[in-house]
């Protein structure tokens, strides 16, 4: 997808004709160049100036119909499923990164006839409830011209006595290219993975994993460092203090985000009752705290998570009074952390639980429904990513 | 009867402590004579132990059948099939079948069923009727019959003051109970032990603490009352010690088995949620496997069992929290002992007699050892013959093992129930 260069040779005849064209320091064009793309606010002023340059440029040109995954350090992506952070390293996590913020400055409806998953089959397989994922991904497939078939698979028909292998088999008999899987038990994609023939993608199994979010987290934390401009190094996500608190135990996201934001680079921290903290969390690369005020204390981010309500019964916490008294983020407690530090949640909330409204409400710092928007074009990047190796894949295995 | 000379082998005999090579002279069934200088009988069957170790046949004190009710998973013929294509020749039956093993009748049934099969069928009977952890069966009755032991299967006698009457009414006819070593309400709903691997992977889990909680209970009631008690698969260090420490006070009604699993595989073995490595008690960390094997080389652990227990692949191949737990072992047993062994992390004579005089001793059966006049239930294996453990060649119905691509060292070649070579591999 990096089509900057391109059209600055080809339409304008360098960077700096180009920068005397557009009337811009050199040194601009010159960081187009070099990223590859062209912030969206310069592209009426482009599609003019290339005009007189007797070249019709419309809004796809800075968007090309089939963009290439980013190939850093001559390292393409390869990976065939999508299935917990730990399957990736550095280089993959940058790629699918910048892709996603490809598709997050694009935010615009795509024609689906032409999008680079066209002609694939896209099936979203969710054995639990889920809003935002389950649209998230249905919208980022259409987005990207794939067809795609939405399944709710639900408790009925496990009551029936189907198991996960049956509907695998049932599943590949229709021949989908891109599987998005949730399960309630931890390790069914894997187990998909390994009996299915196509991409599979895990929007969340059990306790285990939930990839997309922790990867739409960094991609919303990485795009307000950069309009903020305190951060311009992109890997700056590394010199930042990360505090993930609450409910630990049950949550994937958190254990997704542990693995992404270790790799990443950052100074984590966890932070929750003991008992929703995991044991040997310890061994995770993180620092532990039970109390706000001092695992707090100078942290960047707070990724707030949402404490299931149903765990008062099993004696976890002893009430949502006692728990958001201690636990929950109000305006008070966030004073323990940096100034300006931000907020995020992977969502639904619990106001009054976990987080009081003013604060998840506040756009100077919570980045919630930043969150949701990142969502979408995450995920059309890990779509796209994963088609694109499988083209590769079957190309290789053609000749 | 037929008669058999097995000459020029290692005999080996954990009981005696007897280990020297020479031949064994067997007629009607029993051992008439062995050592280094006896003479072959004229035109007597001979069976050529060269190279080979010869022990007593191994007796397992665990093992599920699916008879009745379940033969899916395995009948007694196959479990019997199993048992001697890896040595056993002697194997304690579970109740946890379809009905439950609790009424005399179905003892006496069983006995019946497994009297023409080549091994020894033992039954190892419910402590309470449909295993409902309340009401207790006919214990005396059933001993009478011939049931070895006593068992509440995989879940313990939760309520302590009925495991207290239990051990105490079992006292008076000498009868083993054995129970679970785990607490429900820690264990229950949990599939793997609580661990930072297990957090990793997101497996609700449960402390090796659970373990240790319940046998710290059977065996003061066991104090209290004067019972048998065996604390059953027990898996982690800390109820090694446990037991180490009741035995060094007070040990004579306790005794302790573990399962060979445990022995030779840990919790990393789960690896990308293999449902094949899910068990019950669940894998644990290296350091528990180590405790464990020293436990056995010195002497703390009693038994060492297969806990066979067959599932078909529907009830394995699924996400790991939702599939059953369990693995075949019958055939298994001998040669995962055997790697330990060949490691150097067992001592042979432990291994061998954790899986022969000892639980001969605990059950009352006269077999188990190498003895003139004993019953000639013998078992010859190559202890250093390397071979690939493929599942599909198992003998039992099931085919559910964590060992399947494993390398292993050591195997059963021949197998001798009642002076007649049953197996021979």
């Amino acid at each position: 997808m990096s089509y900057a260069p391109t059209l600055i040779d080809n339409v304008f005849g360098g960077i700096r004709p180009a920068a005397r064209a557009l009337n811009k320091a050199a040194s601009t064009i010159q960081s187009w160049h070099e990223t590859g793309t062209i912030p969206q606010k310069h592209w009426n002023d482009i599609i003019i100036a290339a005009a007189e340059f007797g070249h019709i440029l419309t809004a796809e040109s800075f968007f090309p119909l089939s963009p290439q995954v980013p190939a850093q350090h001559g390292y393409s992506f390869d990976k065939p499923h999508c299935l917990s952070i730990t399957d990736f390293h550095r280089v993959d996590i940058e790629n699918l990164l910048e892709l996603g913020g490809h598709y997050l400055d694009l935010s615009v409806q795509k024609s689906t006839r032409e999008g680079p998953l066209r002609g694939k089959t896209l099936v979203n397989l969710f054995f639990e409830n889920s809003t935002r994922t389950e649209k998230s991904f249905e919208l980022a497939g259409k987005r990207l011209g794939a067809d795609v078939i939405s399944m709710n698979i639900g408790s009925s028909s496990v009551k029936k006595g189907e198991t996960l292998l049956d509907t695998a088999t049932t599943l590949n008999a229709m021949n989908p290219d891109l599987l998005v899987v949730r399960h309630g038990a931890s390790g069914a994609p894997a187990l998909l993975a390994q009996k299915l023939s196509c991409a599979v993608i895990n929007a969340g199994d059990g306790m285990h994993a939930h990839p997309t979010q922790a990867l739409l987290d960094a991609l919303t934390l990485r795009q307000k460092l950069q309009e903020t401009g305190q951060k311009i190094d992109k890997r700056d996500i590394g010199g930042l203090r990360i505090a993930i608190c609450g409910d630990i135990l049950h949550s994937r996201v958190a254990r997704s985000n542990v693995q992404l934001l270790n790799i990443l680079g950052a100074d984590l921290r966890l932070i929750g009752p003991p008992t929703l903290i995991p044991i040997g969390a310890e061994n995770w690369g993180v620092d532990i705290f039970h109390d706000m005020e001092t695992g707090l204390e100078g942290c960047d981010v707070i990724m707030m998570l949402r404490l299931q309500l149903e765990r008062m019964n099993g004696a976890f916490v002893p009430s949502k009074r006692e728990y958001y008294h201690y636990h929950g983020l109000t305006r008070e407690k966030l004073a323990y952390a940096k100034p300006g530090a931000l907020v995020m949640h992977p969502g639904p909330m619990n106001r009054g639980v976990e987080i009081s409204s003013d604060v998840a409400d506040d756009p100077e710092i919570s980045l919630i429904t930043r969150q949701v928007e990142a969502g979408v074009a995450m995920r059309m990047a890990i779509l796209h990513a994963l088609s694109e190796a499988q083209n590769r894949a079957q190309i290789k295995a053609a000749s | 009867m037929s008669a058999l000379f097995i000459k020029n082998t290692r005999i080996l005999d954990p009981d005696s402590g007897y280990d020297a090579i020479g031949h064994i002279l067997i007629q009607d069934g029993r051992i008439t004579d062995f050592g280094e200088n006896i003479k072959a009988p004229k035109s007597i069957k001979t069976l050529d132990g060269t190279g080979l170790i010869c022990a007593p046949g191994l007796i397992d004190m665990r093992v599920t059948t699916g008879e009745p009710g379940r033969e899916n998973r395995e009948t007694l013929e196959t479990a019997a099939q199993a048992a001697i294509a890896g040595g056993v020749t002697s194997m304690v039956i579970m109740p946890e079948t379809n009905p439950v093993i609790d009424d005399l009748s179905l003892v006496d049934f069983l006995q019946r069923r497994g009297a023409d099969l080549p091994v020894n069928i033992h039954i190892g009977a419910a402590l309470t009727k449909g295993l409902d952890g309340r009401s207790m069966t006919e214990i005396g009755l059933m001993a009478d019959a011939g049931a070895v032991l006593f068992s509440n299967g995989q879940t313990p006698i939760t309520d302590a003051q009925i495991m207290r009457r239990l051990l105490s009414y079992s006292a008076s006819f000498g009868a083993l109970i054995a129970n679970r070593a785990l607490t429900p309400a820690l264990s229950d709903n949990t599939v793997a032990h609580e661990s930072d691997f297990a957090a990793r992977l997101g497996l609700s889990a449960a402390p090796a603490a659970s373990e240790r909680i319940m046998a710290e209970r059977d065996i003061a009631l066991a104090e209290l009352t004067g019972g048998r008690l065996l604390v059953d698969l027990i898996s982690s260090a800390q109820t090694v010690d446990v037991i180490r420490r009741a035995k060094a006070t007070f040990h004579k009604n306790i005794a302790c088995s573990v399962s060979i699993n445990h022995l030779a595989l840990n919790e990393i073995d789960i690896g990308d949620y293999r449902s094949f490595a899910k068990l019950a008690p669940p894998l644990r960390e290296e350091y528990d496997r180590q405790a464990l094997l020293r436990a056995v080389n010195d002497g703390t652990l009693d038994v060492i069992v297969s806990d066979h227990n067959p599932r078909p692949a529907g009830e394995k191949r699924l996400p790991y929290a939702e599939a059953s737990s369990g693995a075949v072992g019958l055939e298994i047993l001998l040669a995962a002992g055997l790697s330990q062994v060949a490691d150097g992390a067992l001592d042979l004579m432990a291994f061998l007699a954790a899986l022969t005089c000892n639980p001969a001793k605990l059950l009352g059966l006269n077999t188990g050892r190498i003895a003139t006049g004993a019953p000639a239930d013998l078992v010859l294996f190559a202890p250093n013959r390397p071979w690939v453990c493929d599942s599909e060649q198992l003998k039992s119905r099931s085919k559910n093992t964590p060992f399947d691509g494993r390398r292993m060292t050591g195997k059963a070649v021949h197998t001798v129930k009642d002076g007649d070579v049953v197996y021979s591999g």
